[in-house]
């Protein structure tokens, strides 16, 4: 399915099941999940998803409206790249033994990477960043060699003063359903 | 008060006020089984799990109530699952309450373990696994909450024998406490008073009535706004009952095997007002070319409905009865102010017109064969007051097109999932909870030997009812494709008029078994049929084979092209099924 990019939060119980739940709505419509983060909130009772999905619009806000519709579901925010922080955590191991350790060490520094592990044939490094700047990392990285890597994926809040409790306008089709219901959802 | 989870478990439903338990022991699900001796809560006992649920839904649809259904492990809850899927689609509350192998095993291959909420997670509302005897009573609250509330579904809870068997202190949560689930009930009056303004200037209105008015209980508000604003009224599958078909005012059904009046209408309406409904590919048939020159007002209690098939001009969340009954009152404030209902002479003229001139029509000659039409037609005569609970197929539509239903809750079928084998089981769950109505299945030869095992839950649990056979040795509405879609090259679609021998099946069940071959006998096996009040009946009417549905608006073709006798079919393949956008 083409489409664009597309960032969605959801706060959701932590409940057992529910990651099932959430990528189980996803798959019975054939969307490809590009990557899913979960993780515990400030709050012990609730685990925020960021989930990135290559979807086009129409089919994107029926998933949505299906995911609101899933009673562990709290909240669903659609983050639009300019209006949120977005970053992603990458560990990397790249072959760096003899003279070209030096090189990739630079490489490091340049990218704000810390050295966590070292072997005499490799370095493994821990990055953080926008997805476009671990791109742009890997690349230089690969004329070394890379062992292996592994990737958070992307984790994302919105910029400015509100939480997403507070947030109803963004999530993707809650205009929609605020406007038919003069915001009773 | 100590109590073990077993005993929490039927407190609860009490507390819920179940009056009633279809379901089947086992070994996981056996310690609930020992306190449901002392209980009030009914049971009663089916014969196949599949039979249990699909009774929950038959006493749901004729209630109104939560219907409650219950099995064990493994394959107890696997044979629950086709009961679920059907009320999932057709927004059926149940409770369907499944035992489990113990915690510690889950997840061992144990003996009769299976994964039930994994399996059932895409076709119910929600489920759930309870992991303590301290989370029963709050489980089954929140399961019947979720059940019934919002757009109706089916719950699953599903409880480990040692979670039956361990102790708690009893407490009834007074409350239920769901962050993530808070259906939207009342519309908004912005939208209504658009919406009302829009009928209003509206010159050929309709009002596309779905299954939710009458989960809704909406059906004296429908009618009132119909009659204010003189408006006419389709009902779907899911919706017969809703509005009486005897009114001026009613077209029928729409659909693939809709009446030409109600699908004709909705194609030339400039506006549509969608009342729980959901534009169902059944209904739309091509949905580029439905409805073209309508406006939509879509009315639903799930967002997700609205604009999902066709965009809405007007879009209102929020539960049928509320919406309606602002619209009408609204709609009466209008047409106040603007002298009165809107001339709409040469709209209604129409369609009185179309009625007059395109009825469903079959021939019933003297001498036979004896047509499924014209039985139905008599069980009509017979018992037009009866609970009419259909199968899946030819037979369905049928009695969907010919029976003229008066109020909400007397027909009972299997709409989205289409369940071959509904009729049997809903049938008896329906008399369970209405046993001062005469209830009658009209189920097709495939269809009944599917579930007719039920028959002797009827017998021993002593719930009567009659079952039409609408004998037409074939899975008929498959053969119907075949002759129409694949040159009459007949695959796998014939049955036989006689094996089994319906009669003596019925016998053996402790039923009243008659038959009826030829038209002459058909008021005569009725009357035997109705006269008979202690036990159930099963008429087996032996009819043409080569009788076929129509109208039809073949699966994937525009509602314009609908085809009203097999006269008008050019030979085609079989079309692509309507595809969903």
């Amino acid at each position: 399915m083409s489409g664009g990019l597309h960032t969605i939060s959801v706060l959701v119980e932590d409940k057992p099941g529910v990651l099932t739940r959430v990528a189980g709505l996803f798959a019975a419509r054939g969307f490809n999940i590009d990557s899913l983060a979960v993780g515990p909130t400030g709050d012990d009772h609730l685990s925020r998803m960021t989930i990135v999905v290559r979807v086009d619009r129409k089919p994107l806000e029926q998933v949505t409206k299906q995911l609101n519709k899933l009673v562990n579901v709290i909240k669903i925010l659609e983050l639009e790249p300019g209006e949120a922080v977005e970053r992603e955590l990458m560990l990397v191991k790249v072959r760096a033994g003899g003279e070209t350790r030096q090189r990739v060490m630079e490489v490091a520094t340049v990218f704000r990477a810390n050295v966590v592990d070292v072997t005499r044939a490799t370095l493994t490094l821990e990055v953080t960043g926008k997805p476009e700047k671990l791109e742009a990392l890997l690349d230089l990285l690969r004329d070394f060699g890379i062992v292996e890597l592994v990737r958070t994926g992307r984790v994302a809040l919105a910029r400015g003063d509100k939480g997403i409790r507070q947030r109803l306008r963004k999530a993707v089709g809650a205009e929609q359903i605020e406007e038919w219901t003069g915001g009773g959802v | 008060m100590k109590v073990t989870g077993a005993q929490a478990l039927f407190k609860a439903l009490e507390g819920e006020g179940v009056e009633v338990v279809f379901g089947i022991p086992g070994g996981a699900i056996l310690p609930a089984y020992d306190p449901l001796i002392d209980s009030r809560v009914r049971h009663v006992l089916c014969r196949h799990e599949q039979g249990a649920g699909h009774a929950a839904e038959g006493y749901a649809w004729a209630t109104g109530k939560v219907g409650v259904c219950m099995a064990t492990s493994g394959p107890g809850g696997c044979n629950l699952v086709t009961a679920l899927a059907d009320a999932k689609m057709d927004s059926v509350p149940i409770v369907a309450i499944t035992g489990q192998v113990p915690t510690p095993v889950v997840g061992n291959d144990a003996f009769q373990e299976a994964d039930i909420t994994g399996i059932t997670m895409p076709i119910t509302k929600h489920n759930m696994l309870v992991k303590s005897p301290d989370e029963v009573a709050r489980s089954i609250r929140e399961a019947f909450h979720i059940a019934r509330t919002g757009r109706p579904g089916p719950v699953l809870v599903d409880l480990p024998k040692d979670v039956l068997i361990g102790e708690t202190t009893w407490s009834w949560p007074e409350t239920v406490d769901l962050p993530g689930y808070k259906p939207t009930t009342k519309g908004n009056l912005r939208q209504v008073r658009t919406a009302a303004r829009m009928i209003l200037e509206s010159r050929r209105p309709v009002l596309y009535v779905g299954g939710g008015v009458i989960k809704a209980e909406a059906s004296k508000e429908l009618f009132a706004l119909a009659t204010e604003g003189r408006l006419p009224v389709v009902t779907t599958l899911m919706a017969r009952g809703a509005f009486p078909d005897t009114h001026e005012l009613a077209l029928g059904m729409p659909g693939m095997h809709g009446a030409y009046t109600a699908v004709t209408a909705m194609q030339k309406a400039d506006l549509l007002v969608a009342l729980g409904a959901r534009f169902d590919d059944r209904v739309t048939g091509q949905l580029a070319t439905f409805a073209p020159h309508a406006k939509v007002i879509h009315v639903d209690i799930d967002p997700a409905e609205i604009g999902k098939n066709r965009a809405a001009d007007v879009p209102i969340v929020g539960d049928a009865r509320d919406v309606i009954a602002k619209l009408h009152t609204e709609l009466r404030r209008l047409q106040e102010e603007h002298g009165g209902v809107p001339d709409r002479g040469e709209w209604l003229a129409q369609l009185l017109e179309w009625r007059e001139r395109h009825p469903f029509r079959y021939e019933q000659s003297a001498d036979g064969p004896l047509k499924p039409q014209f039985c139905i037609e008599r069980l009509y005569e017979h018992a037009g007051d009866a609970i009419v609970v259909a199968g899946v197929g030819q037979h369905q539509m049928w009695a969907s097109q010919l029976w003229r239903f008066e109020e909400p809750r007397t027909w009972i079928n299997s709409g989205g999932l289409g369940t071959m084998g509904f009729a049997v089981p809903a049938a008896l769950g329906a008399k369970v909870g209405r046993p001062d109505r005469r209830v009658i299945a009209i189920d097709g030869d495939g269809c009944f030997q599917m579930t007719a095992q039920e028959l002797a839950t009827s017998r021993t649990e002593n719930v009567p009812f009659v079952t039409a056979i609408i004998n037409n040795a074939h899975l008929g509405m498959v053969r119907q494709w075949q002759e129409l879609f694949y040159e009459e090259r007949y695959s796998q679609v014939y049955l036989s008029y006689d094996v089994p021998d319906y009669v003596k099946l019925a016998e053996a069940y402790g039923a009243v078994g008659l038959r009826a071959e030829h038209p002459d006998e058909v008021d005569a096996v009725i009357e035997k049929a109705l006269s008979v009040e202690d036990r159930s009946v099963v008429i087996d009417f032996r009819v043409d084979a080569r009788e076929m549905c129509f109208p039809m608006v073949p699966a994937g073709a525009s509602n314009d092209d609908i085809v009203l006798g097999p006269e008008g079919l050019k030979p085609v393949k079989d079309p692509q099924e309507a595809p969903v956008a």
